[in-house]
């Protein structure tokens, strides 16, 4: 490629940056509704995200779920299926990370810690794979099963935080708080820069971000997953076993939605708690489109959309206004981002139309026609 | 306990509880058919129900009629419907990830416009319930389907108005052309975006009456985010309902049923943990579909954008 | 096509102009406290406007904040639905960095990060609700807790219910089981004490905001015979819209609610946060940074029981409730049902 395409490529990756600030652009009519100095409230948002080591701690401990929340939607995606159910998957993954990581505490941290994120990721994978399965097998929609889903999950976290899984010391003191008991300290997650919540499970989602790049783009498995994404008729004539990889997609998608709590559980609270999630399973959607549901492009996508998020709730702090500004803003964002799209692919096009070096490649970003049928479903 | 659970004025209760749940489910469910058969996903009906239910609200709360409320969602609703239309019809985006961010854009500005106009929860006197004369007179069946407030009935009346419209009329046969093959409706002649800004117009000014019915008509009050995700489930049900107006009506009615019925146990005090009755709508639902799901051919063109060739 | 990439870069230039601004004024203003305006800041999982839990706090904080002399006297923050417990902690952290006198963290799933944060700012005070530990076993100092005993205003709302019900079947509309616990356990008492056959049916939504639920829970309680309702959470709106419209009373708890239902709202149980706040500035200002546990009672006013004013209640029935407020006060009657608290 030469150094023309090159910069063209840039302007796509910029683009839903550029997008997001025009979005803010027109916020600014919010703010005027509320009567908020918009240079005031801007300000805020970037210097809360970004302007100093608080700022920048809280946007990467919030990529962190995002990143993987996000990976796990690129794949289902990527697959051909759509996972609206994230938000449960994260839910069962922490309750299961918890349950293990309590109950077999006395184990010795080396075995205790991989066990306790298993524990996670297979509860995600259950909870993922079961509409998986009912959409391969009986033919269930996966959109009505993970929503669905998710209110099983937030019901049964309400009931085990009150009940069996309810910390024994607050039985014991008579404050029934609906959480768990502490996770034994040795299997936290270390925190990388003191006084902050941020921990080394953001290494550990940039390593599965690298993970998910190879398994579907460098493995068989990873080719049948686009394969049956792009064109499930072509490939049961070649001979792909359909129903299982649509399973596998969704399965898998769970797991590193499930993993996603398990990392919040060990890294962030150390314990199970209400409010652990609380929308990540959407955000990691969002997340995962600003990185062209490319899972090497969901890394800079999740910190960008985390700065988005961490500024808001500053903005809100810092000018006053209600909580629901920042989430009218948010929408705001993720429909001009998304609308954006359209400039990547009519330039990507012409691009084609120019040098003829065009088609699909293998490689990071670019939406061209072929991936777009893939993901056309999003 | 539980034969209490079977005695008639408790089953008529039941239903009469159901008819009335499965309200907002129907009317935005219709209008999601609506998209979803001429091939757009809208995942954002709860923010346009949000928005819905906030305008209709506003509009009695400052005097007006109750269907001058209606009249005012319904504007508000296409305003929504177009705005997505624009995005995910003009713009082509990703269908799926739009709707999030008009969910989060209806409920962020719902609850900014409540906060700013508003301030406190406050009450309005809505629909109120309204027998019809004769038929509520049916023992049983009259007080299950005949004594309800006038956007209940309207739910129902919508039924069999979309399956008219979807199946009967020129513009019905356009939508499912679109949803069908665009490709060929546009070598037809048929405006593929103009027949999917129409259903999404539909389908927003349903969802935002689908968001009055709450406010104006069941709960007579606004409450930030209270729809409190059902537009979601209502997307869902259109799946269930497998893009068919009965099939809709069905999951809706299933899945009001089956949370009546929880209600129910629970008020008869009948030793079932509360912590299942609650799961047990949405446990169900997938249940039933599970055992009645036919691989149903879904509009082909679903959540795929449409470019003219060039 | 790149005109018009000029003209976003251009944009993105100016704003961030702008914040490069911005920037300095907002760090000057947080740094000089001397001669301030006492500060609070506050985070709450709901809305200022839920007319339950968080209202009841901001309502306080408002009403403490009048009677000081308004903004002069004392500046309120608040961040409002925090129900992402990451993003409470960052708000506590923010709050109290940014040189706050006060930080509630008005939110039971917030214990974690009131200490982890409390631990770093010795200087700052927190409070901590609901909760009655200060953290003082763990040595620390700084944090005050509070708490409603929600059951004594549960037990004259039970006894209010049991009077006016003429069927004696009376509902209650929970959020999620095993929440609300304390107040639905003393509604339940206060009903026994004076009709100990009546029927109190209890039902949950399984969730705090299902306001759709919730009315439809209030439809069946009244066709299932009951003609007195209460409950709890934000949820509650809903149904009390349906009990106005059945003209089926209404006993509140949390937030002033009789202005949703002007008819049939009977009663009110009152959480009036603004003793306790007022009592923390005090402390605050001689220095002492937290250690105390408050809890709302009837007998230190934090809990009130309302009258609607609009409505006509029998004399018997305001008698009986203020009769059941001094028995609890002079400790008469113990409306205390839970067998794990105290």
């Amino acid at each position: 490629m030469n150094t023309r395409l090159y910069l063209a490529k840039l302007i796509d990756l910029l683009l839903p940056v550029l997008a997001m600030v025009i979005a803010l652009v027109v916020g600014v009519l919010l703010l005027f509704l509320l009567g908020t100095d918009p240079f005031e409230a801007y300000s805020a948002l970037i210097r809360g995200a970004l302007g100093n080591i608080s700022g920048i701690t809280q946007t990467l401990t919030k990529a962190t779920p995002l990143l993987l929340v996000g990976l796990g939607i690129c794949i289902a995606f990527r697959g051909g299926v759509i996972n609206i159910g994230g938000e449960g998957q994260i839910v069962v993954g922490a309750l299961a990370a918890t349950a293990f990581g309590v109950g077999f505490g006395n184990l010795p941290a080396l075995i205790l810690l991989p066990l306790t994120l298993i524990s996670g990721a297979a509860a995600g994978l259950i909870w993922g794979g079961i509409p998986g399965l009912l959409k391969a097998r009986l033919g269930v929609n996966e959109i009505l099963t993970t929503v669905m889903m998710n209110q099983i999950a937030l019901r049964l976290m309400n009931f085990l935080l009150r009940g069996p899984m309810l910390d024994p010391e607050h039985v014991a003191a008579g404050t029934s708080i609906p959480q768990s008991a502490t996770l034994p300290e040795s299997i936290w997650l270390t925190r990388l820069v003191p006084r902050t919540l941020f921990h080394s499970g953001a290494i550990l989602a940039v390593l599965l971000a690298l993970a998910v790049y190879f398994l579907l783009w460098r493995t068989t498995i990873g080719y049948r997953i686009r394969a049956v994404g792009l064109n499930p008729h072509a490939s049961r004539y070649a001979g792909i076993p359909v129903a299982k990889y649509v399973t596998l997609s969704l399965a898998l998608s769970g797991m590193l939605c499930g993993l996603a709590g398990a990392v919040e559980v060990l890294g962030v609270h150390h314990r199970m708690l209400e409010g652990l999630s609380g929308g990540y399973g959407f955000s990691g959607i969002v997340a995962a489109l600003f990185g062209k549901l490319h899972p090497l492009g969901a890394i800079p996508a999740s910190a960008l959309f985390g700065a988005l998020l961490v500024g808001a709730d500053k903005m809100q702090r810092a000018v006053q206004v209600p909580s629901a500004l920042a989430i009218a803003l948010q929408g705001l964002v993720v429909l001009f981002v998304v609308s954006s799209d359209l400039y990547v692919r009519r330039r990507t096009r012409r691009r084609v139309g120019d040098d003829g070096s065009g088609g699909p490649d293998n490689g990071p970003p670019a939406a061209e026609g072929e991936k777009r049928e893939a993901i056309a479903e999003v | 306990m539980i034969d209490e659970l079977f005695t008639i004025s408790t089953l008529i209760g039941i239903l009469h509880s159901c008819v009335r749940l499965a309200t907002p489910y129907l009317f935005a469910s219709l209008g999601e058919t609506f998209g979803q058969r001429s091939g757009v996903l809208n995942l954002g009906v709860d923010g346009i129900m949000l928005m819905g239910a906030f305008f209709a609200f506003y509009a009695v709360f400052e005097g007006h009629n109750l269907w001058v409320g209606v009249l005012v969602a319904i504007a508000v609703g296409i305003l929504m419907g177009l705005l997505k239309a624009f995005v995910s019809v003009t713009m082509q985006s990703l269908q799926g990830i739009s709707g999030i961010g008009l969910y989060l854009f209806g409920l962020g500005l719902s609850s900014l416009l409540f906060k700013t106009l508003i301030g406190s929860v406050e009450g309005v006197s809505g629909f109120r319930q309204l027998a019809i004369p004769l038929l509520s007179d049916i023992p049983g069946l009259g007080h299950i389907l005949f004594n309800h407030n006038a956007l209940v009935y309207l739910a129902y009346i919508m039924v069999p108005v979309s399956w008219f419209v979807i199946n009967r009329t020129t513009l019905g046969l356009k939508i499912r052309a679109v949803g069908h093959n665009p490709e060929a409706a546009d070598t037809l002649g048929v405006s593929v975006n103009g027949v999917r800004y129409t259903t999404l117009m539909i389908g927003g000014a349903l969802a935002a009456v689908a968001g009055a019915s709450l406010s104006i008509g069941l709960q007579n009050v606004f409450q930030e985010n209270m729809t409190n995700g059902l537009g979601f489930i209502a997307v869902a049900l259109v799946y269930f309902g497998s893009w068919r107006t009965v099939g809709v009506l069905g999951g809706s009615l299933l899945f009001s049923l089956v949370n009546a019925l929880q209600l129910w146990v629970q008020a008869l005090d009948i030793p079932v943990p509360s912590e299942v009755a609650v799961m047990m709508p949405y446990i169900m639902t997938i249940v039933v579909l599970a055992f009645t799901a036919r691989q149903i051919q879904k509009p082909a063109a679903l959540a795929r954008s449409y470019e003219r060739g060039e | 096509m790149l005109r018009r990439i000029r003209v976003f870069t251009l944009i993105f230039l100016l704003l961030l102009a702008g914040c490069g601004r911005g920037d300095d004024n907002g760090d000057g203003e947080a740094i000089d406290a001397e001669g301030q305006p006492f500060r609070i800041a506050i985070v709450m999982p709901s809305s200022t406007t839920d007319i339950a839990w968080s209202q009841s706090m901001f309502d306080s904080l408002v009403a403490v904040q009048t009677e000081m002399g308004g903004e002069d006297a004392l500046k309120i923050a608040y961040s409002e639905g925090m129900f992402r417990v990451t993003d409470a902690s960052a708000a506590i952290r923010d709050y109290a960095s940014e040189g706050f006198d006060l930080v509630i963290a008005h939110g039971a799933q917030y214990g974690n990060s009131v200490f982890e944060v409390a631990a770093d700012f010795t200087e700052t005070s927190f409070a901590w609700g609901t909760s009655s530990d200060t953290g003082a076993d763990r040595g620390i100092e700084n944090v005050f807790a509070y708490g409603a005993v929600a059951n004594e205003g549960g037990y004259v709302n039970g006894v209010v219910a049991a009077m006016l019900s003429q069927n004696d079947v009376i509902g209650v509309i929970g959020p999620v089981a095993g929440d609300a616990k304390l107040y639905i356990d003393g509604f339940v008492r206060g009903v026994t004490e004076v009709k100990p056959d009546a029927q109190v049916n209890i039902s949950y939504t399984g969730s705090f905001s299902d306001t759709t639920l919730a009315a439809e829970a209030a439809h069946v309680h009244i066709q299932a015979g009951a003609d007195v309702l209460t409950g709890s959470a934000q949820q509650v709106v809903g149904a009390i819209g349906v009990a106005n419209e059945n003209g089926v009373a209404w006993l509140g708890t949390q937030s002033d609610q009789i202005s949703l239902g002007p008819d049939v709202v009977v009663t009110n149980q009152i959480y009036n946060w603004a003793n306790v706040v007022a009592d923390m500035i005090s402390k605050i200002e001689k220095g002492e940074l937290g250690g105390t546990a408050y809890r709302l009672t009837f007998a230190n006013d934090g809990l009130r029981l309302e009258f609607n004013e609009n409505i006509e209640i029998a004399d018997e029935v305001k008698e009986a409730a203020r009769t059941a407020i001094e028995d609890i006060k002079s400790g008469a009657v113990d409306p205390v049902l839970l067998e794990e608290d105290e």
